[in-house]
């Protein structure tokens, strides 16, 4: 037991174990890595064509196509992370034109105080001030409760809860009054989920007073331009 | 009982994933809310462990007993991404359904269990077809709580299958003005429904366990007698 040349073998044996162990490890990291990277690669196109067509259908769901005859995939600027539009990366606003004249503006915004966080959205509004229609784009909100802010979802099908925003303006429903009835405000919720309503009430009402607010500067820069804020230097 | 008899018995009903072994409960108690979820998730969990199990068999002589766990993991955490990217790729429209669904299979732990307990000990053959009968049990098992917590819930059934099938739509069994009970929707009630269909599940078995001893006890009445 005592002899040194035996326990200098026992260790190089458990030495010899853990490095073929490790390399073992290693191959199989690699080997699946490998696999996973390539997937991606192959998948790549794909993916972002899907995400390109899923976009214009959004585009197509808040905008009706028969307002509009300019190409507004094409008539893009690129938006800098915006807090009162909730988005934490870049973001697009498309431009909605008829004859050359401003028609809408359609962006992304997004509510971050949802019942189970972010919950993303998509809105258009007219050159006059108004929402032409709301929809959400992604969401975690409870199936079967809160998620009836997705009209998939919502049972209610003829008239689902999202359509009540539907042609309003800041002049309809003031910005103090653009809320949920349970905080004072128009907008109905349903009892029991009143917090997804509240977030996308709340953020639709950000969000349309910015774009608003904004909306001369954002028609007049040129396409796939980047829009820059104009307190930045502060 | 053959060998693939046993198989698929275990995994329907003896050691089936949820009502005998109490795993995977994560994705179980998230996803059952509606009868089209459950299914759905339950669907991609059978690709996934079919494709976990078969990939552990091939490669079982390679695995080293010592670090066979992360190495599993790796494993069924590569083919989780390979399917997701996959699907998003190329069945998109089922991929917005399911999509939020599919990394979450990786918090199953029915996954790992039957690749450490079964697919890193046996063939090809039977090791997929493990897979395939684990996920068909928890399918049926998902998909019964689903459907209870959708109709408790909301008093509806099928709802959300237009999201597959665009010509279809939900069925309302339960009245229109029908309040729903919150319950069943939320979490608690997962637990309270799961707990129901376990009692169910012992009860069966028990009243089969009881029915074999009578047989015995009819077919031998002298060993009863001579003990008493």
């Amino acid at each position: 037991m005592s002899n040194p040349l035996e326990i200098a073998r026992r260790e190089s044996s458990v030495l010899r174990i853990s490095v073929r162990t490790a390399v073992i490890m290693l191959g199989f990291t690699l080997v699946f890595t490998a696999l996973m990277a390539g997937t991606y690669k192959l998948t790549e196109p794909l993916v972002a064509a899907s995400a390109a067509a899923e976009k214009l259908r959004l585009i197509g769901e808040v905008l009706p196509p028969r307002l509009h005859d300019n190409d507004v995939m094409a008539d893009a600027i690129v938006l800098p992370p915006q807090k009162a539009l909730g988005t934490d990366e870049d973001s697009r606003i498309w431009r909605a034109r008829k004859a050359g004249q401003p028609v809408a503006l359609v962006f992304e915004a997004a509510a971050r105080d949802g019942y189970s966080g972010r919950i993303g959205l998509i809105a258009a509004v007219s050159a006059d001030g108004r929402l032409l229609a709301l929809r959400v784009t992604s969401h975690k909100e409870t199936p079967g409760l809160g998620d009836y802010i997705d009209p998939k979802k919502d049972r209610n099908k003829a008239r689902p809860w999202i359509t009540q925003f539907n042609g309003l303006g800041l002049s309809e429903v003031p910005r103090d009054k653009w809320r949920v009835k349970k905080d004072g405000g128009r907008f109905d919720q349903m009892n029991g989920a009143t917090i997804s309503a509240r977030a996308v009430t709340n953020a639709s009402g950000r969000a349309l007073a910015w774009v608003v607010e904004n909306r001369d500067r954002l028609f007049a820069l040129p396409a796939n331009s980047r829009y820059e804020d104009q307190g930045a230097k502060q | 009982m053959s060998a693939y008899k046993e198989i698929a018995w275990n995994g329907l009903w003896k050691q089936n994933s949820i009502l005998a072994q109490l795993l995977g409960l994560c994705p179980l108690l998230a996803i059952s809310t509606t009868l089209v979820n459950a299914v759905s998730l339950g669907l991609a969990t059978i690709l996934v462990m079919m494709l976990a199990n078969f990939a552990i068999s091939a490669l079982r002589a390679l695995i080293p007993y010592e670090i066979r766990i992360p190495v599993f993991i790796l494993i069924i955490a590569a083919l989780v991404t390979v399917v997701d990217l996959a699907f998003n790729a190329f069945l998109h429209d089922l991929y917005l359904v399911l999509g939020i669904f599919i990394p979450l299979i990786v918090t199953n732990c029915i996954v790992l269990a039957r690749v450490e307990a079964f697919a890193a000990k046996n063939g090809l053959r039977a090791a997929t077809f493990d897979g395939m009968m684990m996920g068909v049990g928890f399918v049926w098992v998902i998909g019964l709580l689903g459907a209870v917590r959708e109709f408790v819930g909301q008093g509806t059934i099928f709802s959300g299958i237009e999201m597959i099938f665009p010509s279809l739509s939900g069925i309302q069994v339960l009245p229109e003005d029908y309040p729903g009970f919150l319950i069943a929707i939320l979490p608690p009630g997962a637990f309270f429904v799961l707990g129901l269909l376990i009692a169910g599940r012992n009860w069966l078995e028990a009243r089969a366990n009881q029915r074999l001893r009578d047989k015995r006890l009819h077919e031998h009445p002298s060993a009863a007698t001579a003990t008493a």
